[in-house]
């Protein structure tokens, strides 16, 4: 079970840091949940594998399962669904308003921020 | 327990739901009552400096659930300081929105009452996962506050910075996740305990948890080379926010203060001081990265993200030391550099609505209206950031390299300090020249420039930017009048610091020295 544990977390780590080098904004956000989906699994792996033991004081208990690393895990949960969502809206927003969805820019660097870039080359969609 | 420690949380939280809730279409009401409490903070934040004055750590418990189990609120004099300073900050820039940003989209006075929560938390918390989860809440309001304007720029800018930012936050928990895993506790009190006495098995592991979260507050602090983030975020989001953003880097030295201070402090065993070594070769490298940066910026915007990262350079090197003077000096630093970095943003954003289509393009134009006025501020700004006397920047300075006098390297140090204060210098020289004294006449062939139209007097909408910039600029100038007092109090906060025994008291064994 260890083995399938950590080569798990170390394969979705590895893909996502693979995706995040990508130069399109749909892979790098796919590579960002792979890697809290890493995250989760390791956190979740750092109370000690346990199978069958509770988590809660029993007297019945020959062990215990540590009931820290799940309440750990619902909050890296709650936040990294939040803000996946958050950088999906984002990455769309961005893609209508440049017409690209390339992770990098190419504007020249002094304009205004807050202008829209010229909507004239809308249909200069990704290749 | 004394109750007034959490509401630096409970305040933000409760008027940012207030703001959505019940006044989300009436901009007049959010900005009274955003203004409102925000004062309020800082009054409360000068009730805490005082209750924190008599140099005992206090601990909140949440729920009343004992340390090392349930969460803990720690107020000692650092968090006291770092309180007043965000909302001393929070309240100069909501009044600065109040002037016309927060009309260019909804919700900013909500997302700046959020803001503060997650940094406020983030100054008090005594533990590691509840660090992690008030950084999450100041990075969630700071995407919003980033965002504020919108426009296709900053969307770009802004996919970079919450990306950024979410794989700070994941190697955050990796690094959480190992400690836990190693000492089976997240309580920074209880951890400064037991990280002496982590078996010599286990040692690599728990390094490798400190050296993730080292790298976490790191890119926060934009300590080369994980600085590149900084300048395209800063100089892509609105003036407001970017100011706001000020305090953010220092929670980023705050936290490689608290936890390399207390948890992996000098006396913790095998493992104690473990980033010492790094951090300071990474400060000076930092320093002379923001320094050729202000020299080679094109635009206003651009100098003053470079100049940020000098500054934290200067900070992270007094942060580096690790001791008394080092402490002191950094607390000096971190105060004045974050109001002189607030001041030269609004003060940016005030000069390029003036220049017109010019913007803060280092390029000459004509004249603006109250040349005069904004000349002025903006070199006092500039003599502030760049530390030269009179203001606080060059006490800051002198601080520093008088603390890393005894340092090793300390000629290099204090080359790359004196070599960085030169180029900036002459950066800023460079970019006042150009804007305020390279005027050409308007041609008359030139689409009207926005040139001392009309009378010559400020209008009250245009009174209040400059006087919350006067305010920023006079904080520090008092900064260097009080410079006595002031040191001597931040060398109280050093010394309470360096005693780690005092702090884990405080929250482990609660009722000694508790009212």
């Amino acid at each position: 079970m260890e083995l399938l544990v950590a080569s798990a977390t170390g394969v979705m780590t590895a893909v996502g840091i693979y995706l995040l080098l990508r130069a399109r904004t749909f892979p790098v956000i796919l590579g960002l949940t792979f890697l809290t989906y890493a995250v989760n699994l390791f956190l979740f792996a750092m109370g000690r594998l346990t199978i069958n033991q509770p988590p809660v004081i029993s007297a019945l208990a020959a062990g215990y399962a540590d009931p820290l690393p799940q309440a750990l895990v619902l909050t890296a949960i709650v936040i990294s669904f939040g803000m996946t969502a958050l950088i999906v809206v984002l990455a769309l927003r961005g893609f209508l308003e440049s017409g690209t969805d390339a992770v990098d820019l190419d504007l020249p660097d002094d304009g205004d921020p807050g202008k829209s870039v010229a909507s004239g080359d809308k249909a200069r969609l990704p290749s | 327990m004394n109750h007034w420690i959490v509401l630096p949380t409970v305040l933000p939280a409760m008027t940012a739901a207030l703001l959505i809730l019940a006044l989300p279409h009436n901009l007049t009401n959010q900005r009274i009552v955003s203004v409102g409490a925000t004062l309020l903070m800082l009054v409360l934040a000068i009730g805490l400096v005082v209750l924190s004055s008599d140099g005992t750590p206090r601990a909140y418990f949440l729920g009343n659930w004992p340390a090392p189990f349930g969460i803990v609120l720690v107020l000692d004099r650092l968090s006291a300081i770092m309180l007043l300073l965000s909302a001393a900050l929070a309240l100069a820039v909501t009044i600065y929105a109040c002037a016309g940003w927060d009309t260019r989209g909804r919700h900013f006075h909500a997302l700046m009452q959020f803001q503060l929560l997650g940094v406020n938390g983030a100054f008090l918390t005594g533990d590691l996962f509840n660090l992690f989860v008030f950084f999450e809440v100041m990075l969630i309001a700071s995407y919003g506050l980033m965002l504020h304007g919108g426009g296709a720029v900053r969307l770009k800018a802004g996919f970079h910075y919450v990306a950024i930012n979410l794989i700070a936050s994941t190697l955050f928990l990796f690094g959480v996740g190992l400690i836990y895993a190693i000492t089976g506790t997240l309580n920074m009190a209880d951890l400064a305990g037991k990280v002496a006495a982590v078996s010599a098995d286990n040692q690599a592991l728990l390094k490798t948890g400190a050296m993730l979260l080292f790298a976490v507050f790191a890119t926060k602090a934009a300590l080369v080379p994980l600085h590149w983030w900084l300048p395209s975020a800063y100089a892509a989001t609105s003036a407001p926010a970017a100011a706001m953003f000020m305090i953010m880097t220092k929670v980023g030295a705050y936290a490689i203060i608290r936890v390399y201070g207390l948890i992996f402090g000098a006396d913790a065993g095998p493992l104690g001081a473990i980033v010492a070594p790094l951090v300071i070769p990474a400060a000076l490298v930092t320093l002379a990265v923001g320094a050729v940066g202000v020299l080679a910026s094109r635009q206003l915007r651009d100098l003053v993200c470079f100049s940020v990262i000098a500054s934290m350079g200067n900070l992270l090197i007094a942060v580096g030391l690790f001791d008394g003077p080092g402490t002191t000096a950094a607390l000096y630093y971190l105060i004045h550099s974050t109001l002189a970095g607030a001041a030269l943003f609004l003060l940016v954003d005030v000069i390029a609505k003036r220049r017109g289509k010019d913007l803060d393009r280092l390029v000459p134009a004509p004249a603006i209206a109250h040349e005069t006025l904004l000349g002025a501020m903006f070199f006092l700004a500039a003599i502030a950031m760049v530390g030269m006397p009179p203001l606080s920047g060059f006490l800051g300075k002198l601080l520093i390299l008088d603390a890393t006098r005894n340092a090793a390297h300390a000629p290099l140090i204090w080359t790359v300090v004196l070599g960085a204060s030169l180029l900036m210098i002459i950066g800023y020289a460079r970019a006042g020249s150009v804007i305020f004294w390279n005027n050409p006449k308007p041609t008359p062939d030139s689409a009207a420039p926005p040139v001392r139209s009309g009378s010559n007097r400020l209008a009250a909408t245009a009174l209040v930017p400059i006087i919350v910039i006067g305010l920023l600029l006079a904080g520090t100038a008092a900064l260097s009048l009080g410079a006595g007092p002031l040191t001597a109090a931040f060398e109280a906060t050093s010394v309470q610091l360096l005693d780690r025994a005092g702090y884990i008291r405080a929250v482990l064994t609660p009722g000694a020295g508790e009212n």
